[in-house]
């Protein structure tokens, strides 16, 4: 009742509003706009796409875009005549994906760019990334650290100076604000070094025994690194170092791992294997491999899911929105009749598209996603609510639920702060909503933010950048990436200083627990699905070992081992889904423990291909990328899906480039 | 009252644009296509016919005087470039509107960005806030109350409460489903109240 009365009294008000324009504004607006309407007619008679009127391809696509959404004002006014150009030379040139930067007509006055973005500036990012730089914008901005979870696309200043990096040719007339890298984005897939945000770490260091004898971290079974550097390597240049997760290249790989037997009581299996170093005689490495349990799919729970889309301005290309539809497009296959999909959308447009609607009803799912058209440049707002709140709605008892999230960077879905994000979707994740993140397209990709939203919401954070990657993630991993079957996995290694002097990590930098945090269930960890592998390796410098880094202490006593001869002891800690108390599994680790395989030896050369990328090449010595391509190529095993092949062919490219 | 100048009765001049009869949606029709094809006359006559109905959308979607008439300049000064890319398939109206909106969407962003700069997402809400406290100094209830709205809930407010139109066509017009409209409007029933409670402690 009063509702009602609340909502009157805002239409009486909004009604009774409106003062008359002012008369002499309205004049003037109306005088802009013929003359405006005269100069596009004007353009539209007499200018052909020259190189003087459009000094570069990548005008043309800024302005394509640029009237895509009306600019400010300020812009508007200088830059009306460019405007003007850009319709004749979208009409002329309607596609402008074409990756080509020196295709508009004009004799050679179009400058190739080096497509070599450069990998150094990721802060201080130059001001040709700007999508849309007010002509008024005020001082430098200064970029604070990788916490920053602004989508900083709109923020760059133009107070900036471009620094002399080869990455773009520089012509473009500022004002337009739209430039050559803006189009290598949406062009080339080419990433920026600008916007994009990697979550990463120093490298994990060497750990002395004696002095720190366990080691903790929490599994990872994200892929989104290896997509992020393949697509680097594909576009033709090394990925930035910050991208490169060892874990995560190493996790992308199926391995033939033995899995838990059908009566385990346990959701997973671990299988440690001892083998030597490829790249250190000295050293070994200990392989920490898990193999989940993979139920059939008749016996899966029922499944809902929320697609909650991303559909800004930025997402209006083939690589994103495209490739997305095409992706949920091979997705639906897998799903079975009554398991149920909604789609929400934010930004540029937002809200509910499709009801929650079994999956058997094929064609209204797909009419619906048919629909999705990417545009306007709304910061969404309910976004991220309106999933949850419709997930919650779909969601029964034993049921999965799960929220995907597809963006290529925009992640501004309704809840500004970044903390109350983060709160919001652990306090959904305890509910039983769990949350995928899917990044499309690349130099807006906060790559951190995503891996912060996913880790928190309980879900896998993963990079689509080709339809062969969707098959993977979405399709032949499917299963795994949406049905959990175990919470909070831990992994805890303490080595016994008889028989172990040295050992590190290779990867995990940002997956690093307190030892303390081991036993608290409290703390979050990553999760397991069903059928997921995860490997974690340890170098590892037995004692007496030749490879030793560091010496012994003069005034400390040797430190006293365990004589049982184990290495080491692993022990694991899981939460079945939905439950509070986690469950141990221990083992002792044992030398020669395991048959070293080409599961064991491709994940090693992996591990020395990502520490090559990451150039923490002081442990591998001379070990360099034809050894890691000769280990990785003898060890591709079946290769099913073609995986380490293209791996092979990936490092050789960077091989190349590394030159 | 200022409505009393414009010598339209508010009944009238509430109208929505939408529900304009039938002749004069043609002859929208007709003169869109012969300002696309570069007809001047025709786009003037267009935009004169439709202007006031523009600044008092630009004001219910800003909440102030001065921010609706930047917004209607803005607006006027790209039209001729965004008629290009008027399609026939929908009313010119519906296509105003659906204009009015994408610019009140990138006037805010502006805002907000020369605002937020650097901090992150948290500035958003911060900004936010101070127009809501802005607002509440000594504005109108309605300002007060709209501050409290986000945008997307301000948008739908002001067309379907401000403009009249119905779910429908404000789905149409944001490019939403109807059950966004109702949910929206939902929400925006939760701020009221929300509002009236603060009222009522103050």
């Amino acid at each position: 009742m009063s509702d009602e009365f609340d909502l009157d009294q805002l239409a009486d008000a909004l009604k009774a509003a409106p003062p008359a324009p002012d008369a002499a504004r309205k004049a003037a607006n109306l005088r802009l706009a013929e003359k405006n309407f005269d100069r596009a007619q004007e353009s539209a008679r007499g200018l052909r796409p020259t190189p003087e009127a459009s000094p570069n391809g990548a005008l043309i696509k800024g302005v394509a875009k640029m009237f895509h959404s009306l600019t400010a004002r300020a812009a508007m006014v200088t830059t009306t005549a460019i405007v003007a150009v850009g319709i004749i030379v979208v009409a002329t040139q309607p596609d402008l994906r074409i990756p080509g930067f020196g295709q508009a007509d004009g004799p050679g006055t179009i400058t190739t760019p080096d497509m070599r973005p450069d990998p150094r500036p990721q802060v201080n990012a130059p001001a040709a990334m700007v999508k849309q730089a007010p002509v008024t914008a005020g001082g430098p901005v200064a970029r604070e650290g990788t916490e920053s979870l602004a989508p900083m696309t709109e923020l760059a200043p133009m107070a900036e100076p471009m620094p002399p990096s080869p990455v773009m040719a520089t012509r473009v007339a500022p004002p337009v604000g739209y430039t050559a890298a803006r189009v290598a984005d949406d062009t080339l897939a080419a990433p920026l070094p600008d916007t994009e945000e990697f979550a990463n770490a120093d490298t994990n260091p060497l750990k002395i025994t004696a002095e720190d004898p366990v080691s903790t971290f929490s599994i990872d079974v994200d892929t989104a690194s290896w997509s992020v550097i393949r697509s680097s390597l594909m576009a033709g240049y090394l990925p930035p170092k910050e991208a490169v997760r060892i874990e995560e290249m190493i996790n992308y790989f199926p391995y033939d791992y033995p899995a838990p037997a059908a009566d385990s009581p346990d959701p997973f299996r671990p299988t440690v294997t001892v083998m030597g170093t490829p790249w250190n005689e000295g050293t070994q490495l200990v392989q920490i491999a898990l193999q989940g349990k993979m139920p059939a799919r008749e016996d899966r729970p029922p499944l809902n899911i929320v697609f909650l889309i991303d559909t800004s301005g930025s997402m209006d290309a083939p690589n994103k929105l495209g490739l997305l539809k095409q992706s949920f497009r091979l997705m639906l296959g897998q799903l079975r009749p009554e398991d149920e999909v909604s789609i929400v959308t934010y930004a540029g447009s937002a809200g509910q598209v499709l009801a929650p609607t079994p999956a058997g009803e094929r064609s209204t799912i797909l009419a619906a996603l048919e629909r999705l058209e990417a545009g306007g440049s709304t910061a969404g707002q309910e976004g991220l609510q309106q999933a949850y709140q419709v997930a919650e709605s779909m969601s029964g008892d034993g049921e999965v639920t799960r929220v995907i999230l597809a963006t290529d960077g925009d992640f501004n879905v309704g809840i500004s702060d970044p903390d109350a994000l983060r709160d919001f979707i652990a306090k959904k994740r305890d509910s039983g909503v769990y949350l995928s993140v899917l990044g499309f397209g690349r130099g807006n990709l906060d790559d951190a933010t995503m891996q912060a939203l996913a880790q928190n919401g309980n879900g896998q954070a993963a990079y689509i950048d080709t339809l062969s990657e969707a098959q993977k993630v979405l399709v032949d991993q499917l299963t795994g990436a949406l049905f959990p079957i175990a919470d909070d996995v831990k992994v805890q290694v303490e080595f016994n200083p008889a028989e172990i002097a040295e050992y590190r990590l290779i990867g995990y930098e940002t997956r690093a627990l307190k030892r303390e945090d081991f036993n608290n269930d409290a703390v979050d960890a990553g999760e397991i699905g069903a059928g997921h592998q995860v490997t974690a390796i340890y170098e590892v410098t037995p004692v007496g070992s030749g490879a030793v880094m560091t010496d012994a202490l003069r005034y400390q006593a040797a430190p006293e081992g365990s004589d049982s001869g184990e290495l080491g002891f692993l022990k694991l800690r899981y939460k079945a889904p939905g439950e509070d108390v986690s469950k141990l599994i221990a083992q002792p680790i044992l030398p020669d423990m395991g048959t070293p395989g080409d599961d064991q030896n491709f994940a090693a050369a992996i591990a020395g291909f990502g520490q090559l990328l990451r150039g923490d090449d002081k442990y591998l010595g001379a070990w360099d990328y034809a050894d890691a391509i000769a280990l990785a190529a003898a060890h591709k095993g079946a290769d099913r899906f073609g995986y380490r092949a293209e791996a092979v062919k990936l490092m050789r490219l960077a091989e190349t480039l590394s030159q | 009252m200022r409505a009393a100048r414009q010598g339209l009765t508010p009944r009238a001049r509430h109208t929505n644009v939408l529900d304009m009869d039938k002749s004069d949606d043609s002859d929208d029709a007709v003169l869109a296509r012969r300002a696309a094809d570069g007809d001047r006359e025709a786009f003037s006559a267009l935009l004169a016919r439709h202007y006031d109905r523009l600044f008092a959308f630009c004001y219910r979607l800003t909440g102030t005087r001065d921010q609706a008439e930047d917004l209607t300049q803005d607006i006027c000064a790209a039209l001729p470039v965004k008629l290009a890319g008027f399609r026939a398939e929908a009313r010119f109206t519906t296509w105003l509107y659906r204009v009015a909106v994408n610019a009140a969407h990138d006037a805010r962003r502006r805002a907000a960005s020369h605002a937020r700069a650097a901090r992150g997402w948290g500035d958003w809400e911060v900004n936010r806030r101070a127009a809501i406290a802005e607002a509440r100094e000594g504005q109108s209830w309605l300002e007060a109350a709209m501050a409290t709205l986000s945008p997307e809930l301000r948008d739908t407010v002001a067309l379907v409460l401000g403009e009249g139109v119905t779910q429908a066509e404000a789905a149409q017009v944001l490019r939403i489903s109807e059950g966004t409209v109702a949910w929206r409007m939902s929400e925006v029933k939760k701020r009221l109240r929300a509002l009236k409670e603060k009222e009522a402690e103050a």
